[in-house]
């Protein structure tokens, strides 16, 4: 029907899915295309669930994304990507940080997190990619660079090539952090390779 | 090009419009345009203490002569709508532009307001943007209408334009010469005598700006599809072009008020079948029905909620409406205080007063939110003070305390706390001070000693504040002393008196260094569970073992205060 990409990224306020989606759009209006990207702050930020929408395309005009329409989901954390699943399209792919957040419904014992949030997904014949995000990060030795492994993964199945990546990464931040980020993002790109 | 929020976008419009000075109060989602707008040394801003002082301190500055902003969340314009009636008869000198960010779905507030209805009420112009372009074209538009008709423009926002982002075209910047300053008490006194011909002549600028809606270009037709015909405003126009597309001719309005009438008759007219497809109340359609023009509109879109373009193909395309959302039976993540927030050990040890907890806006109305459950009310900025005085005059065998943030507490608390004294309350305040505007995204306030653009500037002294207001029960502890916070509390609570206690400590937040010293849970744990009712994101269950979550700890030290059997340490600190 069209060529616009639908993307979601979700997680826990305060995890950093800001940023990731910020370099996706940016990167997407350097390359010509339209933009618009969705975000909540306020409340929500105080470790609720987040979402973050980015749209790009010849032309886009709703920001948000609905049930059923996003090509691409990157979950930050595994109860997020229960959650959200509904919003993939049939032919969509699910990233999946393997983080495990409880939330306050489970520590005070309302709730139970549950343990078998991946065969869920199967399941529900979702196309899912799972990753250990922390591990990677913490091989390169920064625990913080969670979201730029997730950002590579994603980045590897989107249309920009590798070179417009590792530019707006680098306008995005200051130079000192720049090199471990860009080692965390390429870390993400290249797991497609080792999976 | 630039990828821009639509906040972001409205402070770059003011700035390329010659914008010499702006004043507002935080709140979400407006916050970001005065963050935006005080990045430019060519306009003076300012976080003013709350919203009515803003629209004053912007008039002062639109008498003057310059362009002035203010801009507030919806409800914020509730505080401000004394001085924005008076400006609707007084009109402008410098061109004055209003924004209004509402936030329907209450993503970040209590209601759901339609502030468009506010434009109608106090008779200004209103805009609406629908996306970040719109957003920076009409706050440029928004200053050359106030100017042109004398009057003042609402720009009003909702949260899916103030926070989605989009391409923006930049300009460069226009200076306007300071229009003269005058005496002219006519003009600029508000008197009965004055007012009654302000009165006329406000019915006349109206009528003139109603004549330029029908040819300003945001109110347009669009599209030549045949099935159906649209009228539709901000937020509502994006979704309903992505859900109908080249099926429908659009009247997208943009000057919403006062409505161009001549455009819509002769749109509806054109068409058997016309509707009105608009986020929240029924705004565009009653003023259309008003013309006797027949619109379907709230008859088949709800009136409540975010629109979205999924219900726009429900109720026209006869989408089918899916049977609930199967994410309903997951744990639910509501937002909760972060790992090591002051007002968590406030709030226990608030709980063990057995006290009537009156509550407020800000962070800590989280602390609602089981385990801690304790505040009882919340109501609007401030209302934690007046609600307590009234609880205590009815009620006068229960303790009472009121629970109220730092830059909650300046912008209006201080007149509550004043009538408590004045009415000789034997209540509690609570005053949280975590030296910052949190919830909103940490602004500075007259208490933290810094301006908007992080300057240092005079700090106004809460305890002396409390003090002025005639208060002589006043405790200062530290929020992460439990000891110190039990023994200010119990002793506030039952000397009969008016008592303040100020409970400090930094927002957590502000500390972006990864912290030392974290605790951990050692091998004397009972699982008595007692330190999991704080409920601390960092302290948890896992394998049957409550553990403490290192990533997540931030070393207040507040679970191990409270340990009945010393079995929370830092980590690597010898047994005792």
């Amino acid at each position: 029907m069209n060529n616009n990409k639908n993307i979601m990224i979700v997680g826990v306020g305060g995890q950093g899915t800001l940023l990731a989606s910020s370099i996706i759009g940016q990167l997407a209006m350097d390359c010509g295309l339209d933009v618009k990207q969705s975000e909540v702050h306020g409340l929500s930020q105080r470790g609720g669930s987040v979402v973050t929408y980015v749209r790009y395309g010849s032309k886009i005009a709703s920001p948000i994304i609905e049930r059923k329409q996003a090509d691409y989901i990157l979950s930050f954390e595994k109860l997020e990507a229960l959650r959200w699943a509904d919003y993939l399209k049939p032919d969509g792919v699910l990233i999946m940080n393997e983080q495990e957040i409880y939330p306050m419904s489970v520590i005070s014992g309302l709730a139970v997190y549950p343990i078998d949030v991946a065969d869920q997904l199967i399941s529900k014949g979702i196309n899912l990619i799972k990753v250990n995000a922390l591990t990677y990060a913490q091989e390169i030795g920064n625990s913080r660079a969670v979201n730029m492994v997730l950002l590579g993964m994603l980045a590897y199945k989107l249309d920009f090539n590798y070179n417009k990546w590792e530019k707006t990464i680098k306008e995005h931040m200051s130079s000192i952090v720049q090199h471990t980020n860009l080692q965390a993002f390429a870390m993400g790109w290249n797991l497609h390779d080792r999976a | 090009m630039k990828l821009l929020s639509g906040n972001e976008a409205i402070a770059r419009g003011a700035y390329e419009a010659g914008v010499r000075a702006a004043s507002a109060y935080p709140g979400t989602p407006s916050t970001e345009i005065l963050e935006n707008l005080a990045k430019y040394d060519e306009v003076y801003c300012e976080w003013a203490p709350n919203e009515k002082v803003a629209v004053e301190v912007a008039q002062g500055a639109c008498f003057a002569g310059a362009r002035t902003i203010t801009a507030m969340k919806h409800v914020g314009l509730n505080v401000a709508a004394d001085p924005m009636f008076s400006l609707a008869y007084i009109g402008v000198n410098g061109g004055f532009i209003i924004v209004s960010a509402d936030d329907p779905g209450m993503h970040s507030s209590q209601n759901e307001q339609d502030n468009r209805f506010y434009a109608k009420f106090m008779k200004v112009g209103l805009l609406e943007p629908s996306d970040s372009q719109e957003a920076k074209d009409f706050a440029i538009n928004g200053f050359d209408i106030s100017e042109e008709f004398d009057l003042p423009v609402m720009l009003r926002t909702t949260t899916r334009i103030s926070h989605s982002k989009g391409l923006v075209s930049l300009g460069d910047r226009k200076e306007y010469p300071l229009r003269a300053y005058n005496k002219n008490i006519a003009k600029y006194v508000i008197i009965p005598a004055h007012a009654r011909k302000m009165r006329i002549s406000l019915e006349q600028r109206l009528k003139k700006l109603a004549e330029f809606a029908e040819t300003f270009p945001g109110n347009r037709l669009e599209g030549e599809g045949h099935e159906f015909a649209v009228i539709t405003s901000g937020i509502a126009y994006q979704y309903a072009k992505e859900a109908l597309g080249d099926k429908a001719t659009y009247l997208k309005l943009s000057l919403t008020f006062p409505l161009p009438e001549k455009l819509v008759r002769n749109f509806v007219e054109k068409f058997s079948q016309v509707y009105v497809i608009e986020e929240g109340e029924p705004f565009l359609e009653e003023q259309i029905k008003s013309l006797g023009l027949t619109v379907k509109g709230k008859d088949i879109f709800p009136r409540f909620g975010e629109l979205s373009p999924m219900i726009i193909r429900q109720a026209l395309l006869g989408e089918a409406v899916e049977a609930g959302n199967s994410s309903a039976n997951f744990p639910v993540r509501s937002p909760v205080l972060c790992p090591g927030c002051p007002h968590r050990s406030v709030f226990y040890a608030i709980n063990q007063m057995k006290a009537i907890v009156t509550g407020d806006i800000g962070c800590y109305s989280l602390g609602v939110t089981p385990p801690l459950s304790t505040i009882e009310t919340c109501v609007c900025m401030r209302a934690s003070i007046g609600n307590a005085l009234g609880l205590s005059k009815i009620l006068t065998d229960r303790k009472i305390i009121a629970v109220i943030g730092d830059s909650t507490f300046i912008h209006s608390g201080i007149t509550g706390l004043i009538d408590v004294v004045y009415n000789q309350g034997a209540i509690t305040v609570v005053i949280l001070d975590n030296a910052i505007t949190a919830m909103t995204g940490h602004q500075h306030n007259p208490a933290t000693g810094y301006n908007i653009k992080n300057q240092q500037t005079n700090k106004i002294d809460l305890e002396n504040i409390v003090r002025a207001c005639g208060v002589n029960k006043i405790w200062q502890v530290n929020s992460y002393d439990m000891h110190e916070l039990t023994a200010a509390l119990t002793s506030a609570t039952s000397c009969g008196q008016t008592a303040v206690v100020i409970a400090r400590q930094p927002c957590v937040l502000l500390n972006k260094d990864d912290c030392s010293d974290k605790y951990e849970i050692t091998a004397q744990c009972r699982k008595c569970k007692k330190c999991i009712s704080l409920g601390c994101p960092a302290i948890m269950i896992k394998n049957d073992k409550v553990v403490i979550d290192s990533q997540l700890c931030r070393s207040c030290g507040v679970c191990a205060q409270i340990c009945n059997f010393g079995a929370i340490r830092k980590v690597g600190s010898a047994y005792e």
